[in-house]
């Protein structure tokens, strides 16, 4: 289900993500912490408040190892259909979500 | 030698028993957990006071609480799997263990003798002693058909005849565990109970237990008078047919809100309240509201419903009459007004506003803020009144 909704848009997303990507240094120290926030109490009312866990699975590094920053950053951006995973497309722009998979790949304790 | 030993025993107990412990009653007391900093604090709802903190709690983001039948003892599931039994007149932690890897709240058996914590990790329910925390009995869930792991369960909550009642999230499942013999658990399993379980509730009477399904429409309900009649959904055609909008944070059915002969239940990716006629079960009505409910709560009495939202909607609050089925106020107390809490009779309620770093007190007759009191980054909120009530 997930795939099928996500292939024929994979490369078009993938091509946006990554020329916005230029702009990954725009993002304010103040919007950072914004999103760090944002990360600890709202992604973590699913995913546990320290991202061990919770209905959705924990959000560690060892777990995206494999995974491009730019396959991380678009399931935050449009979420998992059929799962409660909601798209975070509304709140946070490309850059910003781009900039979130880093800090989670490196693996951040929010 | 009974004489001195009497005088010796005279002479400890105020020394151990009661060094800083408060003399009173607990009944209008209560505590807050300040999820962030893994602490709570002990309320005085009487004199809107703060009696203690109590820090060292572990990892308390969305962690509840039940009460011991004496009202003296609060039971803490932490989302690290972390249970701890606090003394609220004492202020002190009694006992404290991580039972599991990740935990999503708990039950006290109706006759308060045993604790039970349902985990997300490893699946299942784990039921202790309330004496000492000691194990009873350990519930794995149904493992998963790629093997390695169990399903979470979620939607735990004690049953009249010594029961506890759970479902299973990832496969569909509702149990009810017999407990009257603690040493020998009689589980009875429900499969196809419906698409993905988020929670559940047992209406206050204990008869019903009901679930929430996300990966579908409609609720599951069992019951509990007639468990062989086996669960059935109900009100399947809700909003048949209509996109439903993404959901930032689940909706809790805990604090599903029966007024009357009528429940109130926070529908789940529509920003709408469901009245639900329980002789039929039939719907009756949907109030559309501000946003993704995520607790709606009614006023003791069943007159008023509050209800909060889901980000980003979570900084607002809104009132409805049960009456007229009318919003009779919306207002803005601060982002993250996660929690509400009614004093036992329903003349105040008790709102957590994290961003804010407080909790507001208001009069439901007024609808106005009559107190503040500090609390760090506060979620959730939990009276003593709950010790004496089924399902809380
Ligand atoms: C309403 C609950 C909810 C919220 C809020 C939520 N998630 Fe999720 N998330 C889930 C669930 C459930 C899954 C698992 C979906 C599945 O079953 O495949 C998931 C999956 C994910 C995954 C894929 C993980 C994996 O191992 O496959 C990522 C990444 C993720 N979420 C990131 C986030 C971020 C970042 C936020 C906040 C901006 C967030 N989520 C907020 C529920 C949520």
């Amino acid at each position: 289900m997930r795939l099928k909704r996500s292939l024929p848009n994979l490369l078009l997303i993938a091509f946006t993500i990554i020329v916005s990507g230029l702009a990954i240094a725009d993002i304010t120290p103040e919007r950072q912490a914004e999103l760090i926030y944002l990360l600890r109490h709202d992604c973590g009312s699913c995913h546990g408040m320290r991202l061990e866990g919770g209905l959705g699975p924990a959000l560690k590094p060892e777990r995206f190892r494999h995974w491009s920053t730019e396959t991380l950053a678009m399931t935050i951006l449009y979420g998992r259909s059929g799962t409660p995973m909601p798209p975070w497309g509304p709140f946070i722009t490309e850059p910003e979500a781009l900039w979130l998979a880093g800090q989670l790949k490196k693996g951040i304790q929010p | 030698m009974m004489r001195t030993l009497l005088v010796i025993l005279m002479f400890l107990s105020p020394l151990t028993a009661t060094a800083e412990c408060l003399t009173r009653g607990t009944g209008d007391l209560g505590i807050v957990i300040e999820r962030a900093s893994g602490s709570i604090k002990v309320l005085d709802t009487s004199r809107h006071e703060v009696l203690f903190r109590v820090e060292g709690l572990g990892d308390l983001s969305h962690a509840s609480a039940v009460y011991s039948r004496d009202g003296r003892y609060a039971f803490l599931f932490g989302r690290d799997g972390g249970l701890s039994k606090v003394d609220i007149l004492c202020g002190t932690i009694v006992k404290r263990l991580v039972q599991g890897g990740n935990s999503i709240g708990g039950a006290i058996s109706q006759d308060g003798s045993l604790v039970a914590v349902s985990n997300y990790e490893p699946g299942g329910v784990k039921i202790f002693s309330a004496e000492d925390l000691s194990p009873v009995a350990d519930i794995p869930a149904t493992p998963l058909e790629t093997g390695e792991k169990l399903s979470k369960t979620v939607g735990l909550v004690d049953a009249p005849g010594q029961r506890f009642a759970v479902s299973l999230y990832d496969t569909g499942e509702s149990w009810i565990i017999d407990m009257q013999d603690p040493k020998a658990p009689v589980i009875r399993r429900f499969t196809d109970i419906g698409r993905l379980p988020y929670d559940a509730l047992i209406t206050p009477d204990g008869r019903y237990y009901i679930t929430g399904l996300f990966g579908q429409d409609g609720l599951s309900l069992l019951d509990l008078w007639y468990p062989e009649k086996g669960p059935r959904l109900i009100l399947e055609n809700y909003g048949k047919g209509e996109e439903k909008l993404p959901v930032y944070k689940m909706p809790h059915l805990e604090g599903w809100a029966i007024a009357g002969h009528r429940a109130f239940l926070p529908a789940v990716g529509r920003h709408e309240v469901l009245v639900v006629d329980m002789s039929n079960w039939s719907q009756v009505a949907r109030i559309p509201v501000h946003g993704q409910p995520v607790f709606v709560m009614a006023r003791p009495d069943g007159r008023q419903i509050w209800i909060n939202y889901a980000f980003p909607d979570n900084d607002t609050i809104q009132v409805i009459d049960t009456e007229s089925l009318q919003i009779v106020k919306t207002f803005k107390p601060g982002k993250g007004a996660l929690h509400m809490e009614f004093t036992p009779r329903g003349e105040e309620v008790w709102i957590s506003i994290r961003d804010k770093d407080e909790i507001q007190v208001y009069d439901t007759q007024t609808l106005e803020q009559t107190h503040s009191l500090p609390a760090e980054k506060p979620s959730g909120i939990f009276f003593t009144s709950r010790a004496h009530r089924t399902g809380l």
